[in-house]
């Protein structure tokens, strides 16, 4: 999956959760949660949105690495069968 | 796990510490309210302020130089700050209300992440006898509108990010709001029109000032709470409330001085201040505030880094934990953590044997409300555990188990075990005094001598209680109470949306979550894409905290013969129950 693919993804999977926002008009460098409104359990099933879409193991203890939309994205292209 | 007993006796490990309350009955037989206020500090002619109680009172004492909060920013920053500074800072905001011609009982708002200010902010404005209100940060515009007009705030706190998101748009519509106090979170000055700067207020005044002699029966603090119909409840708690967040800091919370002490609950919830602000620090702890939102490694790295000793957190993160699985637990050690409390809703039995297996410790459940203002029933160092339930009632706590009789007559239920609604004895300190502007909804709480808690509990033969449900539609969504009506009335904003019933869903994770159920108007049509703008258009006006985290669309609501939407079948036909008695409905359904 390309890169630009992957990110429109990750978008859906965000949005599929909170309809309201325009991921695209977000800054993907910044810290996610401080963007938008996002409370536990959004962020959980964001989570879960991705493991089950993209088919990818997220182990918990990585949850701290995934902040900002751009962290998320190159932690899934890791992840993901170049 | 069916294998565990039914009671989890204390080892020596939990009681290291000589706890406050080890005899429950000769304490609990001992205990007077009388004796308890003459141990607060208090003011010249029997004048109570909590902010003078919590801070003020430390600089005569050697607590004086204890850090009383410390504050872990996002990003790893930190901020000690000491009960002596604590003190000049909260004179210093009390000075710039006073600067600002706020008077005694003018109601202040606080709207802000778990910074600095928030509690410079709270305590500052107690010092100087305003009213404090706090808000949930995750609240949307729509249930801040709300609040802030039936609180008719004179003054918010915020930030310049809160404030341009979730305020600018309601500004309008708040004519008793005059003064918005602003924190820029990089520390930049803020100039955002019809706001002023916080920093730049605080800069200008002395860091003097003479605490208000405020009266035990004069109000201190407004919690808003939901009920199941009509707009949220605004519950008011007067200063003299301090002494039962000093007893049971003492009693529930076993707070020593010297304990490092960390309430996870958001200050923008009771929780989060009676026991987030006012309980430990009347008992001059540290207290650790962390801004991050949770996450499992976080939170065991903070444990551990800050040697927190009390723990105060709630079902829903302690799920989350149980979640990330033990060996998240194991790389971490908590040799100075002794107690461990929790509450916001009921504690699963696994989850207190999960304390003791896996942190070594057992988790002390307890319950209380809005309106109690304290702890009132809990798991005390003082008596075993049964898991899963809320313990037992605290010195000063009389409660009882009631059933509204045909006449009318509220009568108590001495019989163990059998199911009726929590009441209290009214007379406690911290009992809320009354729903803003709200009367007949207040005295409605009350019968027979009896304060109507509004949850289902039983009591068993050994006096501990169990809870067992809501008696009405209120729905507990990790551990905060969501009215129904608000968010339906915001569905019902929707052009497309006819009607709409919301109920708590049972969930695993954080006890209820939000579900809506929708009938649409002629012309529309259920589909994929309405469901998400829906979804979206509740989020939008409400905040993640509130909004329905599922939508489902019906081609109409039950509704009873006096046409009002019928919850409990709504619940009845999700969770696939008998739906009970149906000759109220509507056509007999």
């Amino acid at each position: 999956m390309q890169t630009a693919e992957l990110r429109n993804t990750v978008h859906a999977i965000l949005q599929s959760i909170a309809p309201e926002i325009d991921p695209t008009a977000l800054d993907a460098a910044a810290p996610l949660r401080e963007q938008i409104d996002l409370d536990s359990m959004d962020y959980l099933n964001f989570i879960i949105g991705m493991h089950e879409r993209l088919n990818v193991d997220i182990p918990e203890s990585d949850y701290q690495k995934l902040v900002s939309l751009d962290d998320i994205v190159n932690y899934l292209r890791g992840k993901l069968p170049a | 796990m069916n294998s565990r007993p039914e009671i989890l006796l204390k080892t020596e490990n939990d009681l290291r510490v000589m706890p406050h309350l080890h005899h429950y009955d000769i304490q609990r037989a001992r205990f007077s309210w009388d004796e308890a206020r003459g141990e607060l500090a208090g003011l010249p002619g029997g004048a109570i302020n909590i902010a003078h109680e919590a801070v003020d009172k430390h600089l005569a004492q050697h607590t004086r130089e204890h850090v009383a909060l410390r504050w872990i920013g996002k990003r790893g920053e930190k901020r000690d700050i000491r009960y002596n500074e604590l003190a000049q800072l909260t004179n210093r905001f009390a000075n710039v209300l006073r600067e600002l011609g706020v008077a005694k009982g003018d109601r202040l708002f606080i709207l802000c992440g778990r910074i600095p200010e928030l509690y410079i902010a709270a305590l500052g404005a107690l010092k100087s006898g305003t009213v404090v209100s706090p808000l949930f940060s995750a609240f949307g515009p729509e249930p801040l509108k709300t609040r802030l007009a039936i609180g008719e705030g004179k003054v918010l706190v915020t930030t310049e990010t809160l404030y341009k998101r979730k305020v600018a748009s309601i500004r309008d519509q708040l004519p008793a709001l005059q003064y918005v106090l602003l924190v820029n979170e990089n520390g930049n000055p803020t100039a955002v029109p019809g706001t002023l700067d916080l920093a730049q207020l605080m800069a200008d005044v002395p860091d003097t000032f003479t605490v208000e002699a405020t009266r035990p029966e004069d109000p201190a603090l407004l919690h808003f709470t939901s009920g199941t119909t009509g707009t949220p409840k605004g519950a008011l708690h007067v200063h003299g409330a301090a002494v039962t967040h000093w007893a049971t800091g003492r009693y529930a919370l076993d707070l020593h001085a010297d304990d490092i002490y960390w309430c996870t609950a958001d200050p923008g919830w009771v929780t989060g201040t009676s026991y987030g602000i006012v309980a430990p620090l009347m008992h001059g702890v540290t207290c650790i505030i962390d801004e991050a939102e949770f996450d499992a490694e976080h939170w065991y790295q903070l444990l551990q880094e800050q040697q927190v000793s009390v723990w105060y957190t709630a079902p829903t993160a302690i799920r989350m934990l149980m979640k990330a699985g033990p060996e998240a637990a194991r790389r971490y050690r908590f040799p100075k953590l002794r107690f461990i409390a929790s509450v916001g809703e009921p504690l699963n039995p696994e989850a207190v044997w999960w304390g003791k297996e896996v942190l070594g410790l057992p988790i002390h459940d307890n319950w209380w409300q809005t309106e109690t203002g304290g702890i009132v029933i809990a798991n005390t160092p003082a008596f075993p555990i049964k898991p899963g339930s809320m313990g037992r009632p605290l010195p000063g706590m009389d409660a009882g188990i009631v059933r509204k009789r045909d006449d009318g007559v509220i009568e108590e239920i001495t019989t163990p075990d059998v199911e009726g609604e929590l009441a209290l004895k009214p007379g406690w300190p911290s009992m809320f005094r009354g729903y803003l502007n709200q009367e007949e909804r207040y005295r409605k709480c009350f019968a027979s001598g009896w304060y109507l808690t509004g949850d289902l509990a039983k009591r068993d033969a050994d006096g501990y209680y169990w809870f067992v449900g809501r008696a009405d539609d209120v729905i507990k969504s990790a551990g905060h109470l969501i009215g129904p009506f608000e968010v339906e009335s915001a569905l019902m904003e929707h052009p497309a949306v006819a009607e709409a019933g919301v109920i708590g869903k049972p969930d695993a994770m954080v006890g209820e979550v939000v579900k809506a159920f929708v009938s649409l108007k002629t012309g529309h049509s259920a589909s994929e894409a309405l469901r998400m703008e829906l979804l979206g258009h509740a989020r939008k006006r409400l905040g993640a905290a509130v909004a329905p985290k599922e939508i489902a669309f019906l081609p109409s609501l039950p509704r009873t013969r006096s046409g009002k939407i019928m919850r409990r079948l709504l619940k009845a036909r999700e969770l696939g129950l008998p739906e009970g008695d149906t000759s109220m409905l509507e056509g007999g359904a």
